[in-house]
């Protein structure tokens, strides 16, 4: 599901889950471990990628969610909601205020909930085949891993109402005009570019990089909150399971375009 | 919709997908000529957007599926 490896003060973490490093419990299960084994003391730097053909990750995994509101009945969805997002939500929160340097390499699909994973990094650098998109109305629901807070932080209002209430896809090159990304480089070029940027940022005091990274980067915790309650709120409401249901059984060779 | 630009994007299609450029027609379904899926689709919107420095939103391409009509939707954004 995941790999982590490191050398010389740099680690990489590749998902290599397919089709695309959907994310459901093994996913986030396969995280908690990576966190849980990490230590941040040992690196300055941490890579995180994709090695699938498909891209960075293409969401959560909505086979896994529509099974797992299909089999249990309607009281039980919000418990079981809650308590997924409570994990995920950890998780995100712990891979964004790591004590290190992340750069996320980012190629192909990064939809949704690997939206909101990639938003989790210091760093952005997009291969020229990255597409970002937050699809999350077309299914009744909002981004509930802390995509929009999280977004908010980056970019302006404008941007996020664009992105959310068209749900259309954007390309590196528009994600770094936006301020999203900070590199666009060629198909294939983006680890080199992510380690390159890792030996100059091991260059710096360890100390200081890490008080810069602190002070420059909080975590939203209130809107964060509320992204949470909204997200169950409205994946409780039948849309979602109609759309989830339409999607798991479509025979459509493009589900991911609208 | 130009023939210059359905060209162009066949011939970038066929470079990226390793597919015969002589054996792509303008109304074939891209994908099924290309042979392929939903994550490669994704991709080639990326870098039709370079190719021809244009942004084409999702919901335009909705009903999409020759290589005429893509190439028509490309021209209206230029």
């Amino acid at each position: 599901m995941i790999d982590f490896s490191e050398s010389d003060g740099v680690g990489e973490l590749v998902l290599r889950a397919e089709p695309c490093n959907e994310i459901g419990t093994a996913m986030v299960a396969a995280l908690e471990g990576f966190l849980d084994g990490l230590d941040v003391d040992r690196i300055h730097t941490l890579i995180l990628r994709s090695s699938v053909r498909g891209g960075f990750c293409a969401g959560a995994d909505l086979r896994e969610l529509q099974a797992g509101l299909a089999s249990r009945p309607a009281a039980e969805h919000e418990p079981a909601l809650r308590a997924f997002l409570d994990r995920i939500h950890a998780v995100m929160d712990r891979l964004d205020m790591l004590p290190v340097t992340t750069v996320g390499v980012i190629h192909g699909v990064c939809f949704g909930g690997g939206f909101e994973l990639a938003l989790t990094c210091d760093v952005l650098i997009a291969e020229k085949s990255a597409r970002f998109c937050f699809p999350e109305l077309r299914l009744g629901i909002i981004p509930g891993f802390g995509g929009i807070p999280r977004l908010r932080r980056e970019v302006g209002d404008a941007v996020i109402r664009d992105l959310l209430l068209s749900g259309r896809s954007i390309s590196g090159k528009r994600a770094q005009a936006l301020g999203l990304c900070s590199q666009v480089v060629g198909r294939g070029e983006g680890l080199e570019a992510a380690r390159a940027l890792a030996s100059q940022s091991g260059k710096f005091d360890d100390y200081a990089r890490r008080a810069c990274k602190k002070f420059i980067k909080k975590l939203p915790a209130e809107e964060l909150a509320q992204e949470k309650e909204l997200f169950i709120e409205l994946a409780l409401r039948p849309p979602l399971l109609a759309a989830l249901t339409k999607f798991v059984e479509s025979t459509d060779l493009r589900p991911y375009l609208p | 919709m130009s023939s210059d630009t359905v060209q162009k994007l066949m011939a970038l299609a066929a470079r990226q997908f390793k597919a015969e450029l002589d054996k792509l027609r303008p109304e074939d379904d891209l994908f099924e000529a290309l042979g392929i899926d939903s994550f490669q689709a994704v991709e080639l919107i990326s870098e039709l957007e370079d190719e021809f420095d244009v942004e084409l939103p999702d919901y335009e391409l909705q009903g999409v599926k020759t290589f005429a009509a893509l190439a028509a939707k490309i021209d209206k954004r230029r």
